[in-house]
């Protein structure tokens, strides 16, 4: 059978079960959207190419399943680096199409032509410029095991405009087929059994031990692994920012989020650990804050898929390469098998549980003639929401808030920008992940600085009939960066106001085809958010006014040792910050 | 980045800090070149030199990277290499385990035949002595060949300078695993043939 490398893509996403396409068509991938029109494959039409990088991840944050975008060659595939890197940093499975000017014409500087492969090398697990149309096949199931095996992470094929016009005997390769195309490529699955027979040693030798949990586990499928171990040893867990959701924060060995604006239980439980088992994580340095003070007392179990995150931070007592879920589960198996009762650890539970009760999560009720209190909406928000719902958020003060006031009780129920930290993500994010799971309620909580750099995706949430909801916290503010400001440059303001009221977020949604609603006073808080639960054919938007001067605690100052962490005002007692 | 090949002329002192070499199999694919070159500038990972040739099997080529010890942890090296796709097998080869060999084409300068300075003869003996040859006579220079190991070349270099080096370029040292010696019964348990893979 003949087809022209076009058709040839799109026949290649359908073999590997894509469901739905984001993207935005332009002249080098103008070939690639003409087979589109009779493919069963979803396209959604995107305003700006960074909207349809973040609904890629968004998608696969909730599914598990790659994300698919698709835009045309140079200014598109600019755009699209910084999902790009966003999946990167948070190994998050995309594949990514970009179209790329003709063979004969590159290396030119034609009409937008840019050297994409060159521009994404760095913030993809790996991308390919695709010189002939019989490479097409072969090239599109690479990219769809490379995002998904291993570490996930994004894979670019950048396709020149006749590749795709030319035509290919269509063939599919086999799963030998692929997997001798890439001889360097042999993720290890499997924990080495001697390591992981030495991590129950460790495990059942620890008096204070702390189960350090990342976004591996979700990655892994293994919330349930995770779940049983704990259990079975009777230790608390952390979640870090990326794993909100792989345990459930309703259990009682649940500690929270550790790192920066962790919770104090959480940051102080890891700093006085003797065993840190670390799983699916990277110590990453929001988590560690300064590394030479971090868990100074801990033994190290290190398990992750990549074993370049072995040791890169922090030297692992017993480093293991491996699936998370299988570790675990090879690691329940061993534990079990050993029959070793695990020591008392009631005098570290005691000690935990005194930290819980003297530091919990903190806010002073809000005061006559101020803003709304961020955490107070979001608890708003999290009680009227049906279980299951799903929650983005974007990146600063009220994405913090998010992690800390949300409850989360499912894996694939958090949707965040963790590694690189990406203003903007939330919107777009939101929208991919009400296209993976239109049964699920999604809010994303957005900052009004976030807000504004990625709304225009709401149009095509409209457009396509994609109700998502949207909580700004309207602070005003650039709000995280105001409170360093504050606390670290003597509250000199620099260029970080606002306007709660330009622009005008509730005429802004209302044009871009969405229910939009102000709430300024407490009593609004909770017959709004029903309104907007109610709404279920349009995207809704609720500009809440927060206060401004609210910041987030706890809080380890850039740089410093998380036995540095600075409670709420309100509990401190009388010095500065609480070290205990 | 710190990508100081001998190319540089000067910065060839691979004898004086302490280094490894590694040898990497990759993919001979358009690109694989500049994703190594790359994930050095990226992860701020110092290297001495590079050397990229295909092997005997053309799907293959083999890159020897030298790197620095003193800036740069071989372990983050060899996984960080690892994760590129195109990267099918890495050995670290210790000095000791390793036949490594470079060459250098230097010109330098001497007298024309009656003029002041070091004559061509002076030149030409010590480049004998280091077992090099003369690849080109000029008027009042010559450009000499010199393989061997990277201190040899170390050393020749040292002894010309009195002379003056007008240019020279080095290659980078190339390396293979030492062959195993002792007859296949009486190997150390343990000893894995020729190639260590690092990792996989
Ligand atoms: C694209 C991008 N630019 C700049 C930053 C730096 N930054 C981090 S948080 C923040 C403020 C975010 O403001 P807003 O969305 O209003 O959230 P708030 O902190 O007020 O809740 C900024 C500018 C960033 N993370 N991403
Ligand atoms: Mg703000």
């Amino acid at each position: 059978m003949q087809l022209t490398g076009a058709q040839a893509l799109i026949k290649s996403l359908e073999m590997e079960r894509t469901e739905v396409i984001f993207g935005l068509p332009g002249g080098a991938i103008l070939p690639a959207y003409d087979p589109i029109l009779d493919s069963p494959i979803r396209h959604v039409l995107v305003r700006h190419e960074q909207g349809a990088g973040h609904m890629a991840e968004g998608y696969a944050h909730v599914t598990g399943r790659p994300g698919v975008a698709m835009v045309t060659s140079g200014p598109a595939a600019t755009n699209l680096v910084t999902p790009l890197c966003n999946a990167y940093m948070d190994s998050v499975p995309m594949v990514a199409i970009t179209g790329q000017v003709s063979r004969s014409v590159i290396g030119s500087d034609s009409f937008q032509e840019a050297d994409t492969v060159g521009i994404t090398r760095s913030v993809t697990k790996h991308n390919e410029l695709l010189m002939s149309p019989e490479e097409i096949p072969l090239a599109v199931r690479q990219a769809f095991l490379l995002a998904t095996t291993g570490r996930p992470g994004p894979v670019l094929l950048d396709i020149p405009k006749d590749v795709l016009q030319a035509k290919m005997e269509w063939y599919w390769p086999t799963d030998g087929e692929v997997s001798d195309s890439m001889p360097g490529y042999r993720p290890t699955t499997k924990g080495h059994p001697r390591q992981v027979r030495e991590a129950a040693r460790l495990i059942t030798a620890s008096k204070r031990p702390v189960i350090y949990a990342g976004g591996g586990i979700l990655k892994a499928h293994a919330a349930d692994a995770l779940r049983k171990l704990a259990e079975l040893i009777n230790v608390p867990v952390v979640t870090t920012l990326m794993a909100r959701g792989a345990f459930p924060d309703s259990h009682r060995q649940c500690l929270g989020m550790p790192g920066m604006h962790g919770n104090y239980t959480a940051v102080t439980s890891m700093q006085e650990a003797d065993l840190l088992i670390a799983l699916g994580t990277r110590f990453d340095d929001r988590v560690t804050g300064n590394t030479s003070g971090f868990a100074p007392h801990a033994k190290i179990i290190h398990v992750d898929i990549d074993p370049a995150e072995l040791s890169k931070i922090r030297q692992a007592d017993v480093p293991i390469v491996g699936d998370c879920r299988l570790v675990i589960e090879e690691l329940v198996r061993v534990l079990i098998e050993g029959g070793e009762p695990q020591p008392d650890r009631s005098a570290w539970w005691a000690q935990i549980a005194d930290w819980q009760a003297r530091f919990p999560l903190h806010y002073d009720p809000q005061a006559d003639g101020e803003g709304l209190k961020p955490q107070a909406v979001i608890e708003a928000l999290r009680d009227s929401s049906p279980p299951g719902t799903i929650l983005v958020a974007g990146v600063g003060q009220h994405q913090m808030w998010a992690s800390q006031y949300w409850r989360f009780e499912e894996p694939y129920t958090w949707v965040n920008s963790g590694g690189l930290g990406t203003m903007g993500f939330a919107v777009p994010a939101a929208v991919g992940a009400k296209v993976g799971r239109p049964d699920r309620t999604v809010w994303a909580i957005d900052g009004d600085g976030c807000f504004q750099m990625t709304a225009q995706e709401l149009v095509t949430a409209a457009a396509e009939r994609i109700p998502v909801k949207i909580a700004i916290l309207n602070n005003a503010y650039l709000g995280m960066v105001r409170q360093w400001q504050e606390l670290f440059y003597e509250e000199r303001y620099s260029e970080v106001y606002l306007s709660p009221d330009l622009p005008d977020y509730v005429k802004w949604s209302e044009a871009m085809g969405c229910a939009a609603f102000r709430v300024e006073s407490p009593e609004d808080v909770q017959p709004v958010i029903d309104k907007a639960n109610s709404i279920d054919d349009r995207p809704v938007v609720i500009d809440f006014r927060t206060d401004w001067l609210e910041k987030v605690f706890p809080m380890v100052p850039a740089g410093h040792s998380n036995s540095d962490i600075i409670v709420h005002p309100a509990q401190r007692s009388g010095g500065e910050k609480v070290v205990q | 980045m710190a990508l100081a090949t001998s190319s540089t002329g000067w910065v060839s002192g691979s004898g004086h800090v302490r280094h490894q070499t590694l040898s990497i199999i990759v993919e001979n694919r358009a690109g694989v070149l500049a994703r190594v070159s790359a994930l050095f500038a990226r992860r701020g990972f110092n290297i001495i030199s590079l050397a990229v040739a295909p092997t005997d099997d053309e799907a293959f080529s083999r890159i020897t990277i030298v790197i620095d010890l003193e800036e740069t942890s071989v372990e983050q090296v060899t996984k960080q290499l690892f994760k590129l796709v195109n990267v099918v097998k890495i050995t670290e080869l210790a000095p000791g385990e390793a036949i490594e060999r470079e060459l250098a084409l230097i010109s330098v300068r001497c007298a024309p035949p009656g003029g002041p300075g070091p004559s061509r003869g002076e030149v030409a003996d010590l480049v004998r002595i280091f077992g090099g040859t003369v690849v080109d006579v000029g008027q009042e220079a010559l450009t000499v060949m010199v393989a061997g190991q990277p201190s040899l070349l170390d050393d020749f270099e040292e002894l010309l300078r009195p002379y003056e080096i007008i240019d020279m370029q080095r290659t980078g040292r190339v390396a293979l695993p030492k062959l195993e010696r002792q007859a296949p019964g009486r190997r150390r348990a343990g000893a894995s043939g020729l190639l260590r893979p690092v990792a996989h």
